[in-house]
Parts: C-alpha cells; structure tokens; sequence
C-alpha cells in the first residue's frame, strides 16, 4: 500500500491521468463532431448507400482495438505511406485511434436516438419549412437525453482504451503513458495492488465525467 | 486544370512541414526501442536522468520483446535498439540493418517453478538437465510464444535437450502464453508451472505466489544486453548522432558505473559488461 501512495503523490501519476482525460476528451470530442450529425442524417435523409453505412457504423460497434492499433500503425510508421507526419509514438497517434473507435459508436446510437423523434416530429417540421439538414439539431436537441448516452458510450470506449493506444503510442514513460498502458505495466511487474488501485481511480474518473455530463443534461431541461 | 495540380501540392507542402516541424521541436529527443527487463526493472529509468543531465538528450523508451523492438527499429520508428537476443541481434546486423552492435550489461538467466517442485530440479546448475526432469515429469511449463530474448534462450535450450516440447503431451504441461516476461511469470504463479526468466525482471516481479528460482548457475544462462545503430546504408537515420552518443555513454565508463550502481532491494541486477564473462 506505501508503494500506492508513493506513486499517487508523484509528478508522473498526475502526467498520466491528465494524458488519459486529455486524449479521451479530445478523441470524443472529435468522434462527437462527426458522429452527431452523421447518425442524425442517416436516420432523417434518403441518400443511396445509407443502409450500407447504417450496416457499417452498427457493424464497427464492435471494431477490434487490436486491428485498429495494427492498421494505424503501418500508416504512421516511419516507413509507411504517412511517415512523414512523424505521429507514430505521440500523444496525437493516441487521440487518433481511439476517435476511430468511437465514431461508429456515437453515429450508431445518435442514429438511433433521432429515428423516433424524426417519426414523430418530421412532419411537422417538413411543414413548418425546416430542411432535413436543418431538422438535425432540432431533433438533437430533442432527443438529447439518448444523444448524450451516446456521447457517453463514446468516451467510455475512449477512456477505456488499452490495446490502440499500447500499439500506436508506444506506453513512454512521462510521454505517452495512461491510466491504462500503466495498468496493463503493473500488472506485467506483478505489482497487482498498484494496477488495481489505478483501475478504481480510472473507474472513478469515468464516474464523475458521466456525472457531470448527467447534471448538465438535467439543467438543460 | 488548376485545382487538381494544387491539391496534392498544398499536401505535400503540409506533410513536409509536418515533418520538418517535428524535427525542429524536438531536436534532442531520441527512441530507443528495448526489451522489457532493462525497463520493468527499473534500470533505464535509473540510468536516463545522468545521461539526459549530462548531454540534453532525451531518451524516450519503447519497452518491447527482443523481437518486437528489433522489427520497430528495422521500420525506422526507433532510433536504435537494445536486445538480449544474441542470434537474432546477428541476423539484424547481417541483413545489413544494424552497426555498432556492443555490449552494455550482462546478467543471467533464472529458472523458476514451484516450491512444491514436481519435477525435483531444485538446487540443480544444469539448465538441460533441468529441462528434461521437467518434460520427462510432464510438469506445467509456461513458454513466452513471442521471439523474444527470453523465449528465444528457452527455445534453444530444448534443442539442446533434444525434446520438442510443443510435440509432446498435446500442449496439456506445455503452455505457449504468447506474452511477455509479465504475463508469463503471472501465468506461472497462477498455475503452478516452470518458466524461464531473466533475473532482472524476476528480483523486480512482485506477485510470485509459491515460485521460487530452482535452476541458477549454467553458463548457458548467461544474459547478455547489446545495444545497435540503425545502419545509414539502409536507413534515413535522421538522429543518428543522438543515438550514437547515447550508445557510447551507455559503453563509457561513467554509463557502466551507473549501470553497475544500479540495485533492487540491495541486490545488484545488471553487471557492466566491462566485467563481462568470456
């Protein structure tokens, strides 16, 4: 237990815990920025190929984290096509994979959120002149208690992410370590106490985040 | 006409810039890809701050298998390697990937087990031996399964032994984990069973559960550390100044007193390789 304190009162357990929320609020944020008004559009606009994406975000619910770290890394190695950027090994490697990740989770849910309210309301919005595209943040606004579940599933995908971020971030000490590759390390050192202590205060940050989403949501109402 | 010539121009201006901007930033920061045991154990975060303090480099490090990491540095996501991987550390040289290959540390090789020990090879010296008492009790082994150092050392003691493992018993006492040192001593405490590790990792493994080292002392044990540059004939090397300086201190008498100064728990857990055996 002294070892638990002694890392919890370090410099670098402060690092790792802003690096974890900060590449978790990022990767949802952008996720958030894509899959908001993709799963609106695929659920109010008739275009070809929206079963097909429909099909696809459902489908990538469960995309591998494995597959995802292995593909992003043969992109951004030094000797794959986008080598150059030099991100392989960076905190924006490890933003990138896990937006990959959540993207077909938030389009998946927020498409299914807005289907109803659409049934329910298209019409009279078509009536009182609103365009489908301009529909979507009103049928957001409408359903956004199942919008910010969605949000939430996303940035649970990301904080909880192990595998991509293992892959393309490389677990660097004071660089590219989060709560999770450092749990995943404890565990490797047998240092179970330590790995599990980090866990609750994951799960702890997870809580409160999910909290204060919850409390704002409310105050909008 | 105009529009498809400046698109991919206005990329690859942004790639280039994307690109000279990183080295810009961080023009005395270097990748070292590297087996786990220096790194689990505490060395390199022992070690690194002299080195950093002294030349301003920053050395960040990629804890990986000796397998792993030479296959990231012959990427060129690394700027140089250190393995304990003395067959496989050959052919990345031979294949024209690495120089400079030399060695910084050395320690040995332990075999662990179970108190209980099924197979009674405790207190035994003779790796081999050891091995076939092992097989021939048909006793849980647990094998790493990832081209690492370690794994590459157990697997050469079973052609030494004259057994393939794998072929016997139909995996029940032969257990391919596919993990690192970690894992594999994690699934040893667990399930009662034998496995290889380098001493370096066991003195700094925390949940041993009943193990305990049973088989020390065979010079076919030893463990050595190397540490190689990226070949420029092969590769862009865009830091190999940086990488080569870190070597050399790494060589340097004040590298391997630091290295020799290095202790878990009031045991030494590396030897510079100054003192290293023939």
């Amino acid at each position: 237990m002294s070892d638990l304190w002694q890392v919890f009162s370090t410099g670098s357990f402060v690092e790792i815990v802003v690096l974890s929320v900060m590449v978790s609020f990022s990767a949802t944020t952008v996720a958030a920025v894509v899959g908001l008004p993709c799963g609106a559009a695929l659920a109010i606009c008739r275009f070809p190929g929206r079963r097909a994406l429909t099909l696809l975000a459902n489908a990538f619910l469960g995309l591998p984290p494995v597959v995802v770290g292995l593909a992003l890394y043969l992109m951004l190695s030094r000797s794959g096509p986008l080598g150059t950027l030099a991100l392989l090994f960076t905190p924006g490697a490890m933003v990138l994979a896990p937006t990959i990740l959540a993207t077909p989770i938030i389009t998946a849910l927020v498409h299914r959120a807005v289907e109803g309210p659409w049934q329910e309301y298209g019409g009279v919005l078509r009536v009182d002149g609103a365009g489908r595209l301009r529909s979507i943040p009103i049928l957001l606004a409408i359903a956004h208690r199942p919008v910010l579940t969605a949000v939430l599933a996303g940035f649970g995908r990301t904080i909880s992410e192990v595998g991509a971020v293992l892959i393309v971030g490389g677990n660097i000490a004071g660089y590219t370590r989060t709560m999770t590759t450092a749990i995943a390390l404890e565990t490797s050192k047998g240092d179970l106490l330590l790995a599990l202590g980090l866990g609750f205060i994951l799960v702890g940050i997870s809580i409160a985040v999910s909290a204060g989403a919850f409390a704002l949501g409310e105050k909008k109402r | 006409m105009k529009l498809p010539l400046i698109v991919p121009l206005v990329l690859t201006a942004l790639l280039a810039h994307a690109g000279l901007a990183a080295e810009a930033t961080a023009p005395a920061t270097i990748t070292l890809a590297s087996t786990t045991s220096v790194d689990n154990s505490g060395l390199l975060a022992a070690i690194l701050p002299n080195f950093t303090k002294e030349s301003g480099i920053t050395v960040h490090v990629l804890a990986q298998g000796t397998g792993q990491a030479l296959a990231t540095t012959a990427r060129d996501d690394a700027d140089l390697v250190l393995a304990h991987d003395p067959e496989a550390e050959e052919r990345f040289v031979a294949d024209g990937h690495g120089i400079e290959r030399a060695q910084i540390a050395w320690n040995d090789f332990v075999v662990v087990g179970p108190r209980s020990d099924p197979a009674h090879v405790a207190g035994g010296h003779d790796a081999i031996e050891g091995f076939r008492a092992i097989a021939a009790a048909g006793a849980p082994f647990v094998s790493r399964g990832d081209k690492s150092g370690t794994d590459a050392l157990e697997k050469r003691l079973w052609r030494a032994a004259g057994i393939d493992p794998a072929a016997i018993g139909g995996g029940k006492w032969y257990r391919d984990i596919g993990g690192g040192m970690g894992a594999a001593l994690n699934a040893a405490a667990a399930m009662d069973a034998y496995t290889v590790s380098d001493r370096g990792t066991w003195l700094s493994f925390k949940n041993r559960a009943s193990l305990a080292v049973l088989i020390e002392g065979d010079p076919r044990l030893i463990n050595r550390y190397d540490v190689i540059l990226l070949n420029p004939a092969k590769h862009p090397v865009p830091k190999q100044a940086a990488a080569r300086r870190f070597a050399q201190w790494l060589v340097s008498p004040e590298g391997q007193a630091t290295i020799g100064a290095y202790q878990l728990d009031g045991e030494q857990l590396f030897h510079p390789s100054a003192a290293a055996p023939k």
